[in-house]
């Protein structure tokens, strides 16, 4: 029996929805501590594995192979960036703020640095870098319900938001940590299934992560070596050779790692275990899930790059796969066919000016979408779009449509299960540290609950307006989140555990320097003067991308000579640090 | 007398946290060395060397490197675990 790749998505999707609607029925918050830290019950294991779907988003699960199917070693930036922040975490912070024991981030900031104007600036950017955050998400779920389910990506966003809110209006953290633990688990099985299938096809090795530095099947040649033969013969630049500079490298994996451990959703899950030691070991187990499927990213780019190469190049139109006609009419793949043979010619550079294609209405002579873009001089006539990689190349290897379905699911739980947890981080930062803490102080705790849900209900319906009219920007500002959660939480939450001398005076000091140098680098690059966004005109060669790192070095300079000429924070605050300092 | 057994604690709460901070250390170099120096710094040096079917600079910044953070928050956790025993100021059960 044959079921349609689309049925049996339609199956999957629907299964695992009523799997997370089930969760959140069994898990509905009471109290407002259940809404925010799950009550502080959650056992470290569960944690783990709810901060690894907190954390892998549509980026992890949909992008980052993609990225690193083009850009070959130049995507480790994103491998180390985006793990080695779990050091940080849980060295740096994680066990000092579960001591601390309150809800959020702001939380933190205010009452260290006893000042309500702090804890204003920490719940703008949270609710900033939320947002930004948020709306990435919501393109990636319209993303594959337009794809897979064949329907519009208004409808898709709707179905989407409509799940979020049940669990995450309802059952609050513990709603959402409980849906995220299973969705981890259909994330990851849907990453790793089709990874397997395609290292055994190429290397014969059953583990992705070791398959990327085996031999080919049938060859005495490392896949890698393969690899960068192929594309250094093809006129691209070899896989394994970094097209990055140095200095840019180093800045952005640096801002990547400080802008995750200061990013407030994922800081906020520790404060969900019950003890220190919890969040030590918490944040070990969500490495070890997050590492599952990175350390498989980069197998999947390499054989997916390899797969393209061989059986897209020198094909003809006429016989071109399903797969390579569906993407190409959801626009996210183009040919334009330079030399009129009706063969496809996948070579190094940019097929298309300006790179992304811009469809005409009709089509050409041989059924293929008529471009508008210019050709470019050299003699590459695909342009695919990274982020479909992962969901590609199951049908480009030719899997069967049971995992094409898998893929869809998993797409979606890495959506999902970050965007409720951003959601959540919002909500609570409007009911909890604007109402509670800062202008309604008297109201009760029924009353900061509802207006909790209410946020998270409000958020959710902004954060699907943004899926449904993706502001042209979203991709352009992916780079505040982190630069920003590095420039301004990261040092005054670090300096604020491990210096008694820091107080209010530096710590509003350094986050507005750092807050205000990136911001302004990375809208004047962006926004400003796009056309000198290039390393002539970057200060010493670092990218928007990277400069979060620079304005976290002007946050702790400015934090030190700001701290050095003002009073010392006065006696209960420098109790209060050696308190949460150790654990008992 | 109660002057003097806070004054033991404080000095004992001093110890632990320096000891922590030893541990600290050590570890975020370690975490420096296999990210940023192996995986970006030195990553084309070592790449003339091998390691099973990659080059060895290659492996550090896609696979080593994740590993090796892995092992340092598990080395932390038990560390810091022996350490909050040591200095009493474990949580128990």
């Amino acid at each position: 029996m044959d079921i349609s790749a689309t049925v049996l998505t339609y199956i999957f999707v629907g299964l695992s929805f009523s799997l997370y609607i089930g969760i959140a029925i069994w898990s509905r918050s009471t109290s407002t501590s259940e809404f925010y830290v799950a009550g502080g019950h959650v056992h470290p294991i569960a944690n783990g594995a709810a901060t690894a779907a907190d954390w892998m988003s549509a980026a992890s699960f949909l992008s980052m192979a993609g990225i690193i199917a083009f850009e070959g070693a130049a995507g480790a930036r994103y491998l180390m960036g985006w793990t080695g922040g779990y050091v940080l975490l849980a060295l740096c912070l994680a066990p000092y703020l579960r001591k601390f024991a309150k809800f959020t981030v702001p939380d933190f900031v205010g009452e260290r640095y006893y000042s309500q104007a702090a804890r204003l600036v920490a719940v703008v950017c949270v609710i900033f870098i939320s947002f930004t955050y948020v709306s990435g998400q919501m393109r990636g779920v319209g993303l594959v319900f337009s794809r897979f389910l064949e329907v519009d990506i208004n409808t898709g966003v709707i179905v989407g938001m409509t799940i979020v809110f049940f669990y995450a209006v309802m059952g609050g953290m513990k709603g959402i940590t409980y849906t995220q633990v299973a969705q981890y688990c259909v994330l990851i099985f849907a990453y790793l299934v089709p990874a397997i299938f395609m290292s055994l096809m190429l290397t014969n090795n059953p583990f992705p992560m070791f398959g990327l530095g085996s031999t080919m099947v049938g060859e005495e040649v490392y896949l890698l070596d393969k690899l960068d033969g192929l594309t250094t013969e093809l006129g691209m630049s070899a896989f394994t050779d970094t097209n990055k500079s140095t200095i840019d490298m180093f800045f952005i994996t640096a801002a990547l790692m400080a802008g995750t451990a200061g990013l407030p959703h994922v800081i906020v899950r520790f404060f969900t275990v019950p003890k220190v030691r919890d969040a030590r070991i918490s944040a070990g187990y969500a490495l070890i899930f997050i590492a599952l499927l990175y350390l498989t990213a980069p197998a999947v780019a390499a054989f997916a790059r390899i797969n393209i190469i061989n059986s897209v190049d020198g094909m003809k139109y006429v016989e071109a796969p399903e797969w390579f006609t569906k993407w190409e009419t959801s626009g996210l793949l183009a040919w334009l066919d330079k030399n009129n043979d009706g063969i496809v010619q996948y070579r190094g550079g940019n097929a298309l000016q300006p790179t992304k294609p811009a469809f005409g209405s009709g089509r050409e002579d041989l059924g293929q979408r008529q471009l508008e873009n210019l050709p470019t001089a050299n003699e590459n006539e695909l342009y695919i779009d990274r982020d479909i990689i992962v969901l590609a190349h199951p049908e480009i290897a030719q899997l069967p449509n049971w995992v094409i379905a898998l893929v869809a699911a998993g797409g979606l739980a890495a959506a999902l299960s970050t965007a409720a947890g951003l959601l959540l981080v919002i909500s609570t930062a409007i009911s909890h540290d604007l109402l509670k803490k800062t202008f309604r102080p008297d109201i009760t705790e029924r009353q900061e609950l509802l207006y909790a849900r209410l946020a998270a209900a409000v958020a959710i319906g902004i954060a699907g307006l943004f899926g449904i009219y993706p502001p042209g920007f979203v991709a352009e500002v992916v780079a505040f989140a982190f630069g920003l959660a590095a420039a301004s939480f990261f040092p005054v939450i670090l300096l604020g555990i491990f210096s008694k001398r820091m107080n209010k005076e530096a710590a509003i000091a350094g986050m507005l320097t750092g807050l205000i140098f990136t911001f302004s680098y990375i809208v004047y690059f962006k926004f400003v003067s796009p056309g000198e966004n290039n390393p002539e005109h970057w200060w010493f060669g670092i990218s928007p991308e990277g400069i979060g790192t620079l304005g976290m070095i002007f946050n702790f300079v400015v934090s030190f000579v700001v701290m050095s000429v003002t009073p010392p924070p006065p006696q209960e605050v420098q109790d209060l640090i050696e308190n949460i300092r150790v654990p008992k | 007398m109660s002057n003097k057994s806070s004054e033991k604690s404080t000095e004992n709460s001093r110890q632990y946290w320096q000891a922590n901070l030893r541990l600290m250390y050590v570890l975020l170099a370690i975490w420096f060395i296999v990210s940023f120096v192996c995986g970006i710094l030195i990553v084309d040096y070592l790449d003339q060397f091998r390691f099973f079917g990659f080059k060895l600079g290659f492996w550090f910044s896609h696979q080593g490197s994740i590993l090796f953070f892995i092992l340092l928050i598990f080395i932390y956790t038990w560390r810091m675990n022996l350490l909050d025993k040591r200095y009493g100021v474990d949580e128990g059960e």
